[in-house]
């Protein structure tokens, strides 16, 4: 402990030093670009306790406060983190795999450092937002059955050891996704397949919930509050992933939601056709698997091709969720795996397919479907490497850190718990009290 | 003819289900209530305020049998109700002077 302590004062101590060093960059600030990534940063925060609400109207009701509360936290756990270490470890040069801790506790950024056209604070708290939200996705799969204890040591393990090396491999300079020329926007890889992956590891490794504990939906007008929430913060997750505001970002933000819009449709299509009924949760969903696939390519793609991946979004992820899970058996409750690990790989494999120079400038490639050529062939094969290698990574680590989480706290709740709901069991209050009778009564 | 009204944890409404289905019971009628016998009840915590839950929600099942399977079903709640702590409820017995089936008029044991 006296250890730790020392070793506390001593990063202040570096902090003060560094601070008051400046470290100017090449270029100048520019005011526009920076206010729309300030604004971007807090759109994509607002995608959190969207997350919350969409996930919480899928639970249980008695699961409902567990689910809210576990996304919430991780709002309060990454962006910790982000500024301690998480942020050095994705963005500063360090090696191909991972970053240095050159800018632990933010130690030497000042108010004057830039990342490009925008303050490096901008972009730090811009970066922050998409941790919180990857970790946050992953817990959909746990529903009723994950201990909160488990959670809370889960989460910064995930951003640390799972997260920031695969935010480091595709964003930074240094890392070799980056290098190689792998094509992913504004996080299909980072961000969906890293929380696919790691929703389907934690799914497995938990176990399937008891027949009877598994429910209908408790509140769909509470799930399409949430969508809405989601959909408003992805312009600002693809819209800003530009890092300018420049006509880059309007084109992402047009073409965002053209393929939320348009896999919304096709979801409700191939359900009609499926079941016989089209339902207002399979537009919610297909709008988000859509948004999930385009985020790759929103900077890429040009309009008929976002059409394009937006149907292919629509019928790839219906059959994921509808076919492919009840195949394999693993009890993935709010479908993490389905709509963002298959969207982020269908959207990350066709932005190989509909990259264009007209979107990405005369340094861009023309993917397979435009230029039919040699380059897009090529571009398309970077592309299956590195969502094999997301895939790879993300479930290996994944086990480890769960077999850590397993021999320490212990991963799962008792049946009893479970039975009883985690909201009265883990944290003692329940999400509604809509009785007419006083049933409970101010103690003095 | 006896009305068996078990009142029970809500969480194990699913198992008492499976465990009447098993014997045959041929309908049941199931209601979410609220109540306290001896437990008095437990506390939730919002922002600090401590509430005193003391009336708690409940399952009350009730099932009409014939005489002869009354020990058989109230049995069968037990076991499956039963958690040993305070608050797995009770069942009450009651005698039924008739049933009339709405659809068709028939009264009695046939219509049960």
């Amino acid at each position: 402990m006296k250890k730790i302590g020392y070793l506390t004062i001593l990063i202040f101590v570096f902090m003060l030093i560094k601070s008051s060093m400046v470290w100017a960059g090449d270029g100048v600030l520019d005011k526009g670009d920076n206010a729309w990534i300030l604004a971007s940063a807090a759109l994509v925060l607002l995608m959190t306790p969207g997350l919350c609400l969409f996930y919480g109207g899928l639970c249980s009701v008695r699961n409902i406060v567990n689910m809210l509360m576990m996304c919430f936290m991780c709002i309060s756990i990454v962006s910790v983190q982000w500024i301690l270490f998480g942020y050095s470890l994705s963005f500063s040069d360090g090696n191909w795999f991972f970053g240095d801790l050159s800018k632990i506790g933010l130690m030497g950024i000042t108010p004057d450092s830039l990342s490009g056209s925008i303050s490096e604070y901008t972009f730090m708290i811009f970066q922050c937002m998409f941790a919180v939200i990857t970790a946050a996705l992953v817990l959909g799969a746990v529903e009723g059955r994950m201990k909160f204890s488990a959670v809370l040591l889960f989460v910064p393990l995930f951003a640390t050891f799972v997260y920031d090396p695969i935010c480091h491999w595709q964003w930074c300079e240094t890392g070799w996704m980056y290098k190689w020329g792998v094509l992913d926007f504004a996080g299909g890889l980072v961000v969906h397949v890293c929380c696919g992956a790691g929703a389907l590891t934690l799914a497995i490794m938990l176990g399937s919930r008891k027949r009877q504990n598994i429910t209908p939906p408790c509140n769909l007008p509470m799930v399409c509050l949430g969508t809405g929430l989601l959909w408003f913060g992805w312009f600002g997750f693809n819209g800003g992933s530009a890092l300018a505001a420049d006509g880059r970002a309007a084109f992402a933000f047009a073409i965002t939601n053209t393929a939320a819009a348009t896999a919304a449709f096709v979801w409700i299509v191939c359900e009609w056709i499926g079941t016989g009924k089209p339902t207002f949760l399979g537009a919610l969903t297909g709008a988000i698997a859509g948004l999930a696939t385009i985020t790759p390519a929103s900077g890429f793609v040009g309009p008929l091709g976002a059409i394009q991946i937006g149907i292919m979004a629509g019928v790839g992820c219906y059959f994921a969720v509808t076919k492919l899970k009840p195949l394999f058996g693993f009890d993935d409750a709010l479908d993490v795996v389905g709509v963002h690990a298959i969207g982020g790989t269908i959207g990350t494999f066709a932005a190989g397919l509909y990259c264009t120079k007209m979107v990405m400038g005369p340094d861009g490639v023309d993917g397979l479907f435009i230029g039919w050529g040699a380059e897009g062939l090529e571009q398309l094969g970077k592309q299956c490497v590195g969502i094999l290698a997301t895939w790879a990574f993300t479930v290996a680590v994944c086990i480890i850190i769960a077999l850590i989480v397993k021999y320490t706290v212990g991963l799962r709740t008792t049946e009893a718990e479970e039975d009883k709901g985690l909201d009265i069991t883990q944290h003692g209050e329940i999400a509604y009290h809509l009785e007419l009778e006083a049933t409970s009564t101010l103690r003095r | 003819m006896k009305k068996v009204e078990a009142i029970i944890r809500d969480e194990k409404l699913s198992a008492a289900k499976e465990a009447l289905k098993t014997l045959g019971v041929a309908g049941m009628t199931v209601t979410e209530v609220k109540g306290h016998g001896i437990q008095k009840g437990i506390t939730e915590v919002y922002r600090g305020r401590q509430y005193a839950v003391d009336l708690l929600p409940k399952i009350k099942v009730e099932v009409i049998v014939d005489d002869k399977d009354v020990k058989k079903v109230t049995d069968a709640i037990c076991e499956v109700s039963r958690t040993g702590s305070i608050g797995d409820g009770k069942i009450f017995v009651s005698n039924i002077e008739d049933v009339i089936r709405i659809r068709t008029g028939e009264t009695g044991e046939k219509a049960v």
